[in-house]
């Protein structure tokens, strides 16, 4: 009777989850199954395509584009990551007793995250203009001469970097916000009573505390991060426009490798293999996060 | 069986196999006096009250066919009616250009036209731009030609002359080197690298090259010719009589142009809307032909009206196609728009703005060259910007880039 009241209960877990599992089933599983096999064929410009094995798959071990946006890719999600430590340490602040106008910096730094990536590409392209950008001007009353920096091989993908970790701070930073509140005060009091001052209990206790929020973060911002399109696609200009600017190979990802065989080039077959190596790159690295949290996360 | 169950299953069966395969539609295709609504795919916005009025005007005398014009703009254009192409649902007739077009034509996408038509009104490279395979597949719409867009109030601070019609290479290098000034950040031009039809295929022509060869088979960028219509830019840069690659990635020439930067702008007959509406350039420029190299030479191109393939009503498709691509029409479009295809009625375009020497884009059609193309274009465009890049910023020598750029293409055409 048990056994059967199990049964029944189950069935309904799943009839609950079904409409969740059929979407999850139908817009995610069933396009990834597509890719996979569309990576395996090669494409006529509309429609129609022919199986060629694994000939896609040759074709990127040996292209230059590709070692080079996926260079550009990870040189962008390692520099991102800079992201988690500022965003601590603003929450860090942000949650100190008596501290005024909470209300107002937590929205000024929320801000970009709800505003257009293409909006706020636009903005950051022309402060970043070489003779008439805001931060050349700045720079410029102290006498400094700044370069073209998304123009520049040598600054672009710095300055995109920037540009990503101020856009994404604020949503960290919320993140961050919850983790610190659900540290429970008693930790502190008792940490105080032991004689540690305010350092000691930052690392001591906030810290280990917070490093499974900050495990989610560091996973969802990996991710984020290698997915990099709309602000290159902004800021570095599009088509023509992109690949005239002489810092276009320091700017290129893998995404924006993927959109030009996919759209621009008719490529389809080529595109799809380019994504499913990026899936697997999402994997691994996700994976090896997962592995080593064992050295790092404390769950209270 | 009852009788009035096998009605009944007799019924549906016929309803369904009237459902499917569109016969239905068919049938009221083929009657001549039904009432059909074409889409028409367009990507300017400042053309679509035009195309607008000269659906109306269609609709006047074929009272059956109204037409509604959608627009997509062109940063979205070529990749929304590929999906749509791909999926069937192309607008019934769309705007079609030069490095789009065979590719569109060798998959069947768009038709060749029907029966007889006189081509003989339209330029010439016009109307062989969109002839694939020996076959029309499309009436010209409008045209466009290059000149040289020049900034008299700066010629005038140097008391340098205006540029006169038969000027040459080296009455442009010349000027240029005048007009240069550095210490008020003014260029004589800007050897802009995104736009090749205003820039190195103009030069590639002039000193006698070739972008790509007439059977489209094989590049023409390790010709020393066309190496030397792309050197005229590249020394520019070097000379800093142009603004580097740098400077015009984070401000388009347009904007430098505009801005008081540049005094001499390599622009199409397109450009005249602009310059008159834009508050510097307006009363401030003027237009010359391009200087001349070895012979005379600027890249025509126009927009061509085609069919879709999939339309289900092509008669009244290639009606409306045929009434575009009138005198009528033409004499609409010449008021307020581009300059029209049909030779004869260009005069309205050019009186539109009589301030301006627009007829040296008219006058220009006579030594144009075609816009080169073929199958892929959109592959062999992309080594174009890959390679030529190298030379704009110095990297490479300007032969190095333009050969290895001649490998790449040849590649690219051998899979066509």
């Amino acid at each position: 009777m048990a056994q059967r009241g199990r049964v029944k209960e189950a069935l309904w877990g799943y009839a609950f989850i079904a409409p969740t599992g059929l979407g999850i089933a139908i817009f995610y599983l069933w396009p990834v199954l597509q890719t996979a096999y569309f990576s395996l064929t090669e494409w006529g410009a509309f429609g129609g395509h022919t199986w060629t094995g694994l000939d896609n798959y040759r074709r990127l071990a040996s292209d230059p584009e590709v070692g080079r946006s996926l260079v550009n890719t990870l040189t962008y999600t390692g520099l991102g990551l800079v992201s988690i430590p500022l965003a601590i340490g603003f929450a860090v602040l942000l949650n100190r007793k008596g501290m005024r106008f909470v209300g107002l910096y937590r929205t000024l730094f929320f801000l970009p995250v709800i505003t257009m990536p293409v909006a706020i590409a636009m903005v950051w392209r022309w402060l970043y203009n070489g003779d008439y950008g805001l931060i050349n001007y700045l720079l410029s009353l102290i006498g400094i001469d700044g370069p073209n920096w998304v123009a520049d091989p040598a600054t672009a993908l710095y300055a995109l970097v920037v540009v990503g970790v101020w856009a994404s701070v604020g949503y960290n930073l919320i993140i961050f916000l919850a983790g610190l509140q659900a540290i429970p005060k008693e930790y502190y009091e008792a940490a105080e009573i032991d004689g540690a001052g305010p350092a000691r209990q930052f690392f001591h206790v906030t810290l280990p505390l917070l490093s499974p929020t900050a495990f989610f973060v560091s996973v969802v911002s990996v991710i984020g991060s290698l997915q990099l399109f709309d602000l290159v696609y902004v800021m570095a200009g599009s088509g023509a426009a992109a690949r005239a600017n002489p810092a276009f190979p320091r700017l290129q990802t893998v995404v924006q490798l993927f959109y030009d065989r996919a759209f621009v080039t008719n490529d389809r077959g080529y595109a799809a293999a380019i994504v499913m190596m990026l899936l697997l790159l999402i994997v691994v690295l996700t994976a090896v996060q997962f592995r080593f949290q064992k050295r790092w996360v404390h769950y209270a | 069986m009852s009788k009035r169950l096998s009605a009944v299953l007799i019924g549906t069966l016929l309803a369904v196999s009237a459902c499917s395969g569109g016969d239905g539609g068919k049938t009221a295709a083929a009657d001549p006096n039904a009432k059909v609504t074409l889409s028409y795919g367009v990507w300017d916005a400042n053309q679509k009250p035009v195309m607008e009025s000269l659906a109306a005007e269609f609709t006047k005398t074929h009272p059956n066919i109204s037409v509604q014009v959608q627009l997509t703009p062109w940063a979205d254009y070529w990749t929304k009616l590929k999906a749509a192409a791909t999926g069937g649902a192309a607008p019934d007739v769309f705007w079609m250009n030069g490095p789009n077009f065979q590719l569109y034509a060798s998959n069947k996408v768009i038709t060749p036209m029907p029966g007889e038509a006189d081509l003989s009104v339209y330029p010439k490279p016009l109307t062989e731009l969109y002839t694939f395979e020996g076959k029309p597949y499309g009436l010209p719409k409008d045209m466009d030609t290059v000149g040289v867009w020049y900034n008299k109030a700066l010629f005038d601070a140097k008391k340098v002359p205006y540029p006169k019609d038969d000027w040459t290479w080296a009455d442009f290098k010349d000027t240029v080197a005048k007009l240069t000034d550095p210490a008020k950040g003014v260029y004589g031009t800007a050897a802009q690298l995104g736009s090749f039809q205003e820039y190195q295929y103009d030069t590639i022509a002039q000193a006698g090259g070739y972008v790509i060869s007439p059977d489209g088979k094989k590049s023409g960028y390790d010709d020393p010719k066309t190496i030397a219509g792309l050197t005229f830019w590249t020394d520019l840069i070097r000379n800093k009589q142009s603004p580097d690659l740098k400077t015009m990635t984070d401000t388009t020439p347009l904007q430098l142009f505009e801005a008081g930067k540049i005094a001499m702008y390599w622009g199409g007959s397109w450009n005249v809307s602009e310059f008159s509406a834009n508050a510097y350039t307006k009363g401030k420029v003027d237009v010359a032909p391009l200087p001349r190299g070895e012979k005379q030479a600027t890249v025509i191109h126009g927009v061509a009206n085609v069919v879709s393939t999939k339309t289900e009503h092509p008669d009244q498709a290639w009606e409306f196609v045929k009434y575009l691509g009138s005198k009528e029409a033409a004499e609409i479009l010449g008021k307020k728009g581009p300059i029209p295809a049909y030779n004869g009625t260009q005069t309205a375009w050019v009186q539109a703005h009589p301030e301006l020497k627009l007829q040296t884009f008219l006058d220009s059609v006579s030594y144009a060259v075609p816009f080169p193309v073929s199958k892929n274009t959109a592959a062999w465009n992309e080594a174009e910007l890959t390679h030529l890049t190298k030379a704009w910023t110095g990297e490479v020598s300007t032969e190095k880039a333009a050969t290895d750029l001649a490998q790449a293409m040849n590649a690219l055409l051998a899979k066509e």
